[in-house]
């Protein structure tokens, strides 16, 4: 039982302040509203008027519910699915009836039999859109699962592992001291990637897990490797997927500084704009050495958790600038409570 | 005994001095001295030269050429060395390394596994040059050339044609002119991408095709010649070739 249980996902209600799902329920919403009209007009012309008849009636209460499901977010969060589900459609109810004494400024009647009508919209509209994000949810945990997995298999090259023990073992005859910070850099490195990284973790803690692992670069590579960091000084508290950068420096590493006999840069920059958070990251680009070992895997691995995490409201994109290879990537600025 | 020489060649400076140690600890067994170290295999191929060893351990992974380039270029030495090639994690060349029978180490190294690959090397197990073709088909960066008992490196991106001449191939650069042991078919197969063949003895970089000129008597026909960027030879194209050639020079004027 323990074992079904937990691979089967818990219902949780969707976040109501992302883009996403804000534009999944009007989206949603108006496309009942067209079958409405469609079901109840007799002829093109009549389906237009009827159309704009509840367009008219509905956009207004629409954007009001969407606007205190979003004021609301905090609370339903707060929630069990089995009372945060009743509480919603209670808060849908109460909105929609709130609002309907006004339907006369749009051109209603404020008779009650349409307000009854509007009730039992909302009433069907929250019923179908809560079977969809159910639906939704149920579709993407197996997603999320595999995503951890090939978090787990993807990360950390044998490549690096295999060549810094030979490097801490270089170490242990003639400066244990050295030799132990870096075998705790490597365990600490590990138990992370091993980790369970579905959860968002604050920014600060995938940072100091990207210096530890740039120790042990720098351990083996010595003077070829060079850092800068920029990052604003309030980014850390930010929620932000587990093992998201580390990869992405990795790869800089493997594919930017390698390859090359003369020392590199690897430039990270983070920023908070608004409620964006910036990242930048950027390194030498040889292109012969793209043909050899793509990094797309990571690349593609990152986006997707990216996309699990924040929907539509985070992006990465790549290019080559300059002889560099750059990666920017947005997502919001959400620091732990 | 006369102790073994040994060159290391591996661009990280742990695994070298990692390697040193090892090779400290198998001292009694297989007297030897380290007589150099490169950290890359441009750097190799000249301290190899100076020191003469009879052994050299060479990393795979490497900036600029990779160990398989630089054991390679070895090969056209008129003694060459016994390789000892040390990978971290290469799943094909460590399966190619199976496949042919050739000795390898994975880091961390045992100093036990050491001792075998030092008495083997010792005996004079030697790589071929097919064999490493076939462990790396990757086309090479640079072509070798051997003078005074030296290897020269001339990056394939300088070269702007190969003229098959009698026994040798004439490689030519900007700003002089190689001769180099290998076939001008090989050649055409591993670099495909870079060169082109306009007749049956020469290949040339397509890069630097700037056109066309005709009225060069070939063979007893007026035929067409390449231009060259970099080289004011004039090198005739064969009726054969011209179709495949000929698209090559537009966009050059």
């Amino acid at each position: 039982m323990q074992s079904i249980r937990q691979n089967d996902p818990p219902d949780a209600l969707p976040d109501f302040r992302n883009l996403g799902v804000m534009s999944r329920i009007l989206v949603g919403v108006n496309m009942l509203a067209l079958l409405f009209a469609v079901a109840r007009s007799r002829g093109v012309a009549d389906f237009t008027d009827r159309v704009a008849e509840i367009a008219g009636r509905m956009e207004p209460v629409l954007l009001g519910v969407v606007m205190t499901l979003y004021l609301a977010s905090p609370a339903f969060g707060r929630l069990a699915y089995r009372h945060g589900l009743p509480a919603v459609l209670a808060t849908v109810l109460v909105v929609t009836g709130a609002l309907s004494p006004f339907q006369f400024l749009f051109g209603g009647s404020g008779d009650w039999r349409e307000i009854v009508l509007g009730l039992c919209y909302a009433a069907v509209a929250t019923g179908l859109l809560a079977w969809y994000f159910h639906l939704r949810n149920r579709a993407f945990s197996p997603a999320i699962a595999e995503a951890r997995l090939q978090a787990l298999q993807a990360r950390i090259r044998p490549h690096f592992l295999f060549n810094s023990l030979n490097a801490v073992l270089s170490l242990i005859r003639t400066d244990p001291k050295r030799a132990e910070s870096a075998l705790e850099d490597l365990a600490e490195l590990f138990r992370t990637v091993m980790a369970d990284n579905r959860e968002l973790i604050p920014l600060g803690e995938e940072l100091s897990l990207c210096r530890q692992y740039l120790n042990l670069e720098q351990l083996r590579l010595g003077d070829r490797l060079h850092i800068e960091w920029q990052v604003e000084p309030d980014v850390e508290p930010v929620l932000v997927p587990p093992m998201f950068l580390q990869p992405l420096v990795e790869n800089a590493v493997y594919h930017g500084i390698e390859p090359g006999i003369s020392p590199g840069v690897i430039e990270v920059r983070i920023a908070r704009r608004n409620d964006r958070l910036l990242l930048h990251l950027s390194n030498p680009y040889f292109e012969e050495h793209q043909h050899r070992q793509g990094n797309r895997m990571a690349l593609a691995n990152i986006r997707e958790r990216l996309q699990l995490h924040f929907d539509v409201e985070a992006s990465l994109t790549t290019r080559v600038n300059g002889g560099r290879y750059e990666i920017d990537i947005v997502m919001p600025f959400r620091a732990a409570q | 005994m006369t102790p073994l020489r040994l060159v290391i060649v591996d661009d990280e400076q742990p695994a070298r001095s990692r390697l040193r140690e090892l090779l400290g600890d198998c001292g009694e067994e297989m007297p030897h001295v380290v007589a150099g170290e490169a950290e890359n295999g441009v750097e190799g191929l000249q301290v190899v030269a100076a020191a003469a060893p009879d052994i050299v351990f060479v990393d795979i992974h490497m900036p600029e050429m990779s160990g398989i380039e630089f054991a390679r270029h070895l090969q056209i030495l008129e003694r060459p060395p016994a390789v000892i090639f040390v990978t971290a994690h290469d799943q094909y060349a460590v399966q190619a390394f199976e496949v042919n029978a050739v000795d390898y180490l994975t880091k961390p190294v045992r100093a036990a596994r050491l001792l075998a690959a030092l008495k083997k090397a010792a005996h004079g197990t030697r790589v071929t040059r097919g064999v490493l073709e076939r462990i790396d088909p990757q086309p090479r960066r640079h072509l070798s050339v051997a003078e005074r008992g030296r290897v020269i490196l001339v990056p394939v991106s300088e070269v702007i044609y190969l003229r098959a001449e009698l026994k040798y191939v004439t490689l030519r650069t900007r700003e002089r002119e190689f001769l180099v042991e290998e076939s001008l078919t090989q050649l055409e197969q591993e670099f495909a991408a870079v060169f082109v063949r306009i007749h049956r003895n020469c290949l040339v970089a397509r890069r630097l095709i700037r056109g066309f000129d005709r009225g060069v008597e070939t063979e007893g026909e007026a035929g067409w010649s390449v231009l060259l960027d970099g080289c004011d030879e004039k090198l005739p194209v064969s009726r054969r070739q011209w179709a495949q050639v000929k698209p090559l020079g537009k966009g050059h004027g």
